[in-house]
């Protein structure tokens, strides 16, 4: 990590044209099972919808390929791809474009993406066989993957902010994809509600970092005398040489690559303005404050806290254990391989931002090492296999997190990279746990599965081997690296103080950790596989009239677990289970013959109870294919100790951490001694699960359980954190969303109604004038019209004698008439 | 024997006058009508006579008194005429039969 941030030259840039197809490809797939997967899937069967969506993965791995070979072929510092499609907004100097980029950084995710994505697929296609809107999850599957994509190839903050919100949504609708269950609908509305809370620290650090350059954008005399300094443009063009001249867009040129200086949300154009000291940003950042405090330090916390929701580290990691409520594919895919790594692949993107600040690294450490020592203690006492399997992601995202925050942000990219393998591995083998045991999740009712699943069960052995830490496999390396750079961190700093004591601090808590990881990982492959199977007798256990109820396992005396008996098609699968369940407990070999009918996919539900069954050629060859790469990732990542050159990751992803980061010089020995912690770590919690769960004989954690029952309780509730976040959270929000709504319907409705019975007062007021007066005045003319026509009708009685009257009387008033006013 | 005046004459014609519209209002009977017609036009010749004697002389006014007989005979002629129809179709001459106009 000796890369001098001034030396760096403006990155050099390789335009390309086809970056666009590798997350194209996903997008038209969903697109198109999206909108005609369905008559798809009845027309022309799951094998199509299942095709077009593997087939579309296929094509994206292999456009990457493609662009890595383009991308190794480069000088390491010449390693840049990039394409912009079109111009996304503008607005004064500030614009963006939709962009990718491929960096190494984004190339290693891109391979890890649509890779162990492609496999995941095909996984899918055994594991998802019985599922009726099969084409719904491949669409999801491939929405997912081109959301993460856009987060990872986005060469600017706009486009990754996009596909940082794309992953979030794939990721709730596929954690609530059996909707219909209202458990896992929630655990679906969880996960995208604890998100919006990191989203929204993420959105406010990017504002804040834009406020602050923008500072530093703003022409002024002193940084137009530092950009065009004479020292660095040797060659400067003409226009920016020009002190007067600042309306010119300034750029400064260095070995013939010009830098455009001015508001940018590209990466590549940020990371160069801060890492070449002369244009004078990376200064302005140290220097700034907000509110008394370092502003790097608040923007880098803030935008950790996005990383903590989407990478689930404390105190956001709630929603992932529960997301493990979606299909085991898709835990393995979004909750394990990619897009919790997201938090991780940002912080390591903006390595450089980071750097500046100490505090913000240590923030980011603190709180990896704080969530990998807190979570793998939950692991301890989980009893569904998927339940440790997520505890473990989340200690191992603390790992990640650890290796980035103290500065080694390729050792936290490495452990990403080993963690997408060994973890879908794992996934995936407690996927093809779970379908071998008929949709059972609870490791009390598996057990010497070894035996049926031969091939699950070694390839979960070496991904245990991976993330224990034994040095066969590449977990080893990455985590070994990790731990060891957090010891020789001591550039940390805690809230503003200079802290060297928290490097060591973080190991020590790292490989106590690891200890635990290596104990329950164990634990879970001994629980499994190991032993006799324990199956069947758990569903006897529902049906009192069976004789065998009395056999039920001694652990049932426990609190059920919620997760227990997860039946994706909400299927009463206790009923079924009735008529085998006595078979079942007597002869599990003799059930072999029932293998056939599980064949058959849609008879596979109607045999709970029976012998598990090695699971179909999908699942088994991604198995293998993911424990192969646990094991052979490590050869990326063979330390300097060893083969005394860098390790090959390191060397390949340096030109994208371009961050200085300064770590103690230590003896060989003392490097040595650590490697050998690293292995006794893995080799002691290897060696008490071994003690007290292989064969499920061991009495011992019964006692122990018996004994330490309190403490047991608490930790088995995951310390309580769900209630806790219940009681300060969710009921405070409630209770304020009550008091919104008692608010509206009293007080807000009651100004409503008052101004509508306004509005219909003035109504009836106006209503009754036009009834009254303007109608009354109309039917007033025609009514006395009407009334003198009756009353003059009478003088017309149309005899003469009558008229001579009239005519007599009339002459006599006219002549009387003359005479008065003569 | 007091000499006859002007005055005289005007009495006899106001008399006259008074009879026949008497005559036209109160009878029921069309001919008698048309009698009381006649007395009114009779009393304006007498005035017409009585005042070209007096007071201006000549024969204008006797000339004019020779035009209402004429006019009384045609009118008479015409009003029988009419009393006829009327005969005819209500087969009474009373005048309060024939109010057909009041409809």
């Amino acid at each position: 990590m000796e890369h001098a941030l001034n030396e760096l030259a403006p990155v050099a840039v390789e335009k390309v044209s086809y970056l666009w197809l590798i997350p194209l490809f996903p997008a038209v797939g969903a697109l198109i099972n999206s909108l005609f997967g369905i008559r798809i899937q009845r027309t022309l069967g799951k094998r199509a919808v299942h095709l077009i969506a593997i087939g579309m993965m296929a094509l994206s791995f292999a456009v990457a390929v493609r662009a890595f070979l383009q991308l190794y072929a480069l000088a390491p510092e010449e390693r840049f791809l990039q394409q912009t499609l079109w111009q996304m907004l503008s607005a004064d100097r500030l614009r963006f474009d939709l962009g990718f980029a491929l960096d190494p950084l984004s190339m290693m995710m891109v391979l890890i993406i649509t890779f162990i994505g492609t496999l995941i697929h095909v996984f899918s296609v055994g594991y998802m066989a019985d599922e009726p809107s099969y084409w719904r999850f491949f669409a999801y599957l491939n929405l997912f993957v081109f959301a993460m994509l856009l987060l990872v190839m986005g060469d600017n903050f706009a486009v990754m902010f996009f596909g940082w919100e794309g992953v979030g949504l794939a990721s709730y609708l596929l954690i609530s994809f059996w909707y219909t269950d209202i458990e896992k609908a929630k655990a679906g509305m969880k996960a995208f509600v604890v998100n919006r809370f990191g989203d929204f620290g993420f959105i406010l650090g990017l504002f804040l970092l834009f406020w602050t350059l923008g500072g530093v954008w703003e022409p002024r005399a002193d940084v137009r005398s530092l950009t065009y300094h004479p020292e660095i443009g040797e060659s400067a063009v003409p226009s920016a040489t020009n002190p007067f001249e600042s309306a010119a867009p300034k750029s400064v040129e260095k070995d013939g690559r010009v830098l455009r200086l001015g508001p940018t949300l590209n990466f590549r154009e940020l990371r160069d303005q801060v890492v070449i000291e002369s244009t004078g940003v990376a200064e302005h950042l140290k220097h700034q404050t907000v509110w008394g405090f370092a502003l790097m330090a608040v923007v880098g916390i803030l935008l950790f806290v996005g990383a903590m929701g989407k990478s689930a580290q404390l105190p956001l990691y709630v929603w992932l254990p529960d997301a493990m409520a979606g299909p085991t594919p898709v835990s393995a895919l979004i909750h394990a391989a990619t897009m919790v790594t997201a938090g991780v692949y940002m912080v390591a993107r903006l390595s450089y931002l980071y750097a500046l600040s100490p505090t913000a690294m240590g923030w980011v450490a603190t709180i990896g090492a704080l969530t990998a020592f807190f979570s793998a203690s939950i692991g301890f006492f989980q009893y569904d296999i998927k339940k440790v399997l997520a505890y473990s992601t989340v200690s191992q995202l603390g790992f990640m997190f650890i290796g980035v925050g103290v500065g080694a942000f390729w050792a936290g990219s490495y452990h990403l990279l080993t963690h997408a393998f060994f973890k879908a591995c794992l996934f995936l083998g407690s996927g093809s746990v779970i379908l071998g045991c008929h949709h059972e999740q609870d490791m009390r009712k598996m057990g010497g599965l070894k035996k049926h699943m031969p091939v699950t069960a070694g390839t979960y052995l070496v991904a245990c081997w991976a993330i224990a830490g034994f040095p066969w496999a590449a977990g080893f390396y990455s985590k070994d690296e990790i731990l060891w750079k957090a010891f020789s961190a001591r550039d940390l700093a805690f809230l503003g103080h200079s802290a060297p004591w928290l490097g060591p601090a973080i190991y020590v808590l790292g490989i106590l950790a690891a200890t635990g990881t290596s104990f329950y990982m164990f634990r879970s492959y001994y629980m499994t596989f190991t032993g006799s199977y324990r199956g069947g007798e758990g569903h006897v256990e529902e049906h009192d009239e069976d004789p065998h109820a009395a056999h039920a396992a001694p652990h049932h005396a426990t609190p059920a677990h919620p997760q227990d008996n997860v039946d994706p098609n909400g299927a009463t699968q206790a009923v079924h289970a009735a008529p085998h369940a006595a078979h079942a407990v007597h002869a599990p070999h003799a059930a072999q013959d029932d293998h056939g009918a599980h064949g058959k996919a849609d008879h596979g539900h109607g045999h709970h109870g029976v012998v598990p069954h090695e699971s179909p050629l999908s699942i088994t060859v991604v198995l293998v294919v993911l424990a192969a790469g646990s094991v052979l990732a490590g050869l990326l990542g063979i330390p300097t100790l060893w083969s005394h050159t860098e390790p090959a990751l390191e060397r390949w992803l340096a030109p994208s951490l371009p961050a200085e980061v300064h770590f103690a010089e230590f003896p060989h020995a003392t490097e040595w001694l650590f490697q050998c912690m690293g292995v006794a770590a893995a080799a002691v919690g290897w060696f008490f699960a071994r003690l007290l769960f292989k064969d499920g004989k061991s009495p011992v954690p019964a006692q122990l359980k018996k004994r330490f029952f309190g403490f047991w309780t608490v930790v088995y509730n995951k310390y309580y954190v769900d209630e806790a976040y219940h009681a300060l959270v969710v009921r405070p929000a409630l209770f304020l969303a009550r008091f919104f709504f008692w608010f509206d319907q009293h007080v807000i409705d009651w100004i409503v109604n008052f101004v509508a019975w306004l509005g219909r007062l003035v109504a009836n007021i106006d209503g009754a004038i036009d009834t009254y007066v303007v109608d009354g005045a109309v039917n007033a003319v025609a009514g006395v019209t009407n009334e003198a026509g009756r009353a003059l009708r009478r003088i017309e009685t149309g005899r003469i004698t009558t008229y001579l009257y009239g005519l007599t009387l009339g002459s006599l008033l006219v002549i009387l008439l003359n005479f008065l006013f003569r | 024997m007091a000499h006859v005046t002007l005055s005289h004459f005007l009495v006899v014609a106001g008399l006259l006058f008074v009879l026949g519209l008497l005559t036209v209002l109160t009878r029921r009977n069309a001919v008698a009508i048309l009698m009381g017609v006649e007395l009114l036009l009779n009393s304006a010749n007498l005035n017409l006579v009585a005042f070209n004697h007096y007071v201006v002389g000549g024969i204008g006014g006797q000339a004019f008194a020779l035009f209402v007989i004429v006019l009384a005979a045609a009118e008479a002629a015409v009003g029988l005429a009419i009393v006829l129809s009327i005969f005819h179709t209500f087969k009474t001459i009373d005048v309060r039969a024939a109010d057909l106009m009041r409809e």
